[in-house]
């Protein structure tokens, strides 16, 4: 009768929000207590005056995932929410990864951060730090090759997404999920 | 343009909102607003406790459809709240709460009386406020108010920092709310409606499943009117008591754990149920999943994140029920007029009637035997002759309060029902009494319960504010012990509570209320009909009721809804192959 067997999938989520003291808290919060694993946010100002976007990645069924983008349209601070399907979306992460180059290994690094196009921005005798900008798959291939030499610190931003296309996010409509096919629209919800 | 401080518009504020009523306990930091509300038009009712003046606003709000407001101060008068915030969240209940904070230059600094309470009530809240200048008063408070009644309704909480209580601005009134993430979708899809229409016609086993919601959005007419129209069966959830009455022939009273049989086979053999305004509590479905097997299922609730939640809709309605079920009645008649007439259903309401004969609720009271529980609840419910509201709550009393009172009119019943808070109760009777002081009130109440919030008999005493709470007193925990004694193997834990201590009859004299008491049947009507005759003073009747009766039907926890207990003397499910459903 419910969720039959879909399987666990990343989601990427869109939400826009007002930026009022506490709403970070209460996305977060939300999500705790519904038990539903964050596996990255990243939040910062838009291009209007009072209004955030936070990117949040999740992994959860499909089923799940319409429960807790309903309850967070139901949060007064929240303007509206998007779900970000891969193929519609274009995604960027920014990570700085500070890995051990001594000796030969120097070289070789250099060389893999040539392939990849990824900047070095600080160097020492026993180390390098890189500057990897790109989808997360990308990031995740090239942490894998650093892997080998030594990570000696990582940090990543999560990722950042926008929908493909000519419409910002309030020109779009929420796919809307379980009640009335292409009627309704969760967007403004707060119930 | 006058010149107020923050306090002062505070109460202009509360005023311009049409708040007549508020319960609170003053304190450190919310002292400037207490001033003003001396010569303010809006009564404040004195509670004993924070979490008093809480269930207080929520009885208030049950009993009158109005939002209740409770005021307390920074830290632990704050903190007291947060049951009753996390109570009016689980039963939709409209509510402002009004907080004094520590002075601004010192929130965050650990200060006395400091507690983060914006940040503590997040998940017990529709949602809060923390005002930090003066200027954003009135505004605040009229979107906290629009917040807590309108959509699905809920508690607010406005945090205001003392500075900013002594600010002096200049008095403004916000004409209109703006508030762009928050736009409530109350009208129903018409095409949903005709479609649901449509499945209602062709069902032949249908039962309208109706919630707390109905109650919320005023729509006990429309839902006679569409019951009726459309001969469907109504049961009504223990948030819905009172919004269908249960005296109509369609009523088929409560589901759920301790519901009728009628109520909870019909929704299990239902091809058909129309879900209004109610959610799909566990209490309500039993195991999920083999709940109601055979039907499809409209669901009609204001909270899209209702629908869906624990059972998929068929046919989704996102609206207020007050506007969806006049449409679906509108239509109904249409479709029903068009095809001549409400379908035949006549086999399954026979079958529905048969229930209903076989298994009535039930109890035995012997004459000279232990007084039960269940005598003292239909005696009252005679002597007043259904005309209270009555308020639990919650536990054993509860569910017979519900099973044995007839409710017939909405906002006759006022209880604990989602976050099932013990000690509700004598607070919310106050409440209601205050917000309707031309009903009767009755608090059903048990000896547990009782106990944990009895200090509010002193506020209705100094408020005068009169109700009768009716102990049922078992001198236990009972449902924790009926629970122990069913599924723990009658190993008793913690769960005695004793007759006599305290003494109901003399702890009701010392807070300047009537004590009275019955320990045998014939002493009952003699008791009640004392208690009604004293209308200027709260009464409390020690009602010393057999500690060993269980309430049922019981359907176990985590148990199929298929599997319910009729009685004590069958603990085996009935499963008489001649009650085999219609289907």
């Amino acid at each position: 009768m419910n969720g039959n067997g879909q399987k666990k999938t990343l989601h990427t989520i869109s939400v826009l929000v007002e930026d009022k003291p506490g709403v970070l808290t209460r996305v977060a919060g939300l999500f705790a207590a519904r038990g539903f694993n964050i596996d990255s946010l990243a939040v910062g100002p838009t291009s209007d005056d009072g209004l955030s976007r936070m990117t949040i990645v999740v992994q959860v069924d499909t089923k799940p995932l319409e429960q807790i983008t309903k309850q967070l349209n139901k949060l007064v601070n929240v303007i509206k929410i998007l779900e970000l399907a891969p193929g519609d979306a274009v995604e960027r992460e920014l990570m700085l990864v500070k890995v051990k180059a001594d000796g030969e290994s120097r070289a070789r690094i250099l060389e893999i951060c040539d392939v990849f196009r990824v900047r070095v921005l600080d160097v020492t005798h026993k180390t390098l730090t890189i500057e990897g900008t790109g989808t997360p798959e990308k990031l995740e291939a090239l942490l894998e090759l650093l892997g080998d030499f030594g990570i000696v610190e990582l940090s990543r931003t999560g990722r950042v997404a926008l929908a493909r296309g000519d419409r910002g996010i309030r020109e779009r409509t929420a796919r809307a999920r379980g009640a009335v096919a292409g009627e309704q629209e969760w967007t403004g919800g707060g119930v | 343009m006058s010149r107020v401080t923050g306090a002062q518009a505070l109460f202009k504020a509360l005023e311009g909102e049409g708040v007549d009523l508020v319960f609170g306990i003053p304190g450190g930091a919310i002292l400037p607003a207490y001033d003003p509300l001396l010569d303010s038009s809006v009564r404040h009712v004195l509670c004993r406790h924070e979490q008093g003046a809480g269930h207080a606003a929520e009885g208030y709000a049950w009993a009158t459809g109005k939002v209740g407001v409770a005021i307390a101060t920074s830290g632990p008068g704050g903190c007291n709240l947060v049951t009753a915030l996390a109570d009016a969240k689980m039963d939709s209940v409209p509510m402002v709460a009004i907080t004094g904070q520590v002075p601004t230059p010192v929130v965050g600094n650990d200060a006395f009386q400091e507690a983060d309470i914006t940040g503590i009530t997040i998940p017990v809240t529709k949602h809060n406020f923390l005002v930090k200048d003066a200027n954003e008063l009135a505004e605040t408070i009229r979107e906290a108010f629009h917040i807590a009644s309108t959509g699905r309704p809920g508690p607010v909480l406005v945090d205001i920092p003392k500075d900013v209580q002594l600010q002096e601005i200049a008095w403004h009134w916000p004409e209109r709310v703006d508030l762009p993430g928050y736009k409530p979708t109350t009208k129903g899809n018409l095409r949903q409606v005709r479609s649901a229409v449509k499945m209602i016609l062709e069902s032949e086993r249908p039962v309208l499943y109706v919630g707390g919601g109905v109650i919320k959005a005023d729509a006990s007419a429309e839902l006679l009117a569409l019951a009726t129209e459309g001969r469907l069966p109504v049961t009504t959830t223990l948030m819905a008591r009172g919004a269908f009455p249960d005296t109509h022939e369609l009523a088929l009273g409560m589901p759920g754990m301790h519901g009728g049989y009628t109520a909870v086979t019909a929704m299990q053999k239902a091809d058909l149920l129309v879900a209004l305004g109610s959610r799909f509590d566990d209490r309500v479905t039993g195991r999920l999943a083999t709940f109601a097997p055979d039907a499809k299922i409209i669901h009609v609730d204001v909270d899209p994140a209702e629908i869906g939640k624990n059972r998929s809709a068929d046919i989704p309605i996102v609206g207020d029920c007050k506007d969806v079920i006049a449409k679906l009645h509108a239509e109904l008649t249409r479709q029903q007029e068009e095809a001549g007439g409400p379908p035949d259903r006549a086999v399954w309401l026979g079958q529905l009637d048969e229930w209903q004969r076989r298994y009535p609720y039930r109890y035995d009271q012997p004459a000279d035997g232990p007084l039960k529980p269940q005598y003292c609840i239909e005696r009252l419910y005679e002597q007043t002759k259904g005309d209270a509201v009555v308020v639990a709550g919650v536990g054993q009393h509860q569910m017979w309060a519900s099973q044995f009172w007839k409710f017939t009119e909405p906002r006759t019943w006022v209880n604990s029902g989602g976050l099932g808070t013990m000690g509700f109760a004598v607070p919310a009777a106050l409440g209601a009494k205050a917000g309707r002081p031309d009903r009767r009130v009755v608090a059903i109440d048990g000896d547990g319960c009782f106990q944990m919030t009895s200090q509010e008999l002193a506020t209705s005493t100094a408020e005068q504010i009169p109700f009768v709470t009716a102990i049922i007193n078992n001198a236990h925990l009972g449902m924790v012990r009926q629970w122990q004694e069913l599924f723990y193997e009658e190993r008793y834990s913690q769960v005695y509570l004793s007759y006599d201590v305290p003494d109901y009859v003399k702890l009701a004299e010392a807070y300047g209320c009537v004590g009275l008491r019955a320990e045998h049947p014939e002493e009952v009507d003699a008791v009640i009909d004392k208690a009604l005759s004293i209308e200027d003073r709260s009464v409390v009747i020690d009602f010393r009721v057999d500690d060993r009766e269980m309430c049922f039907p019981m359907v176990p926890a985590g148990a199929s809804n298929d599997d319910i207990i009729v009685g004590p003397e069958g603990l085996q499910p009935v499963n008489d192959p001649e009650e085999a459903p219609v289907a």
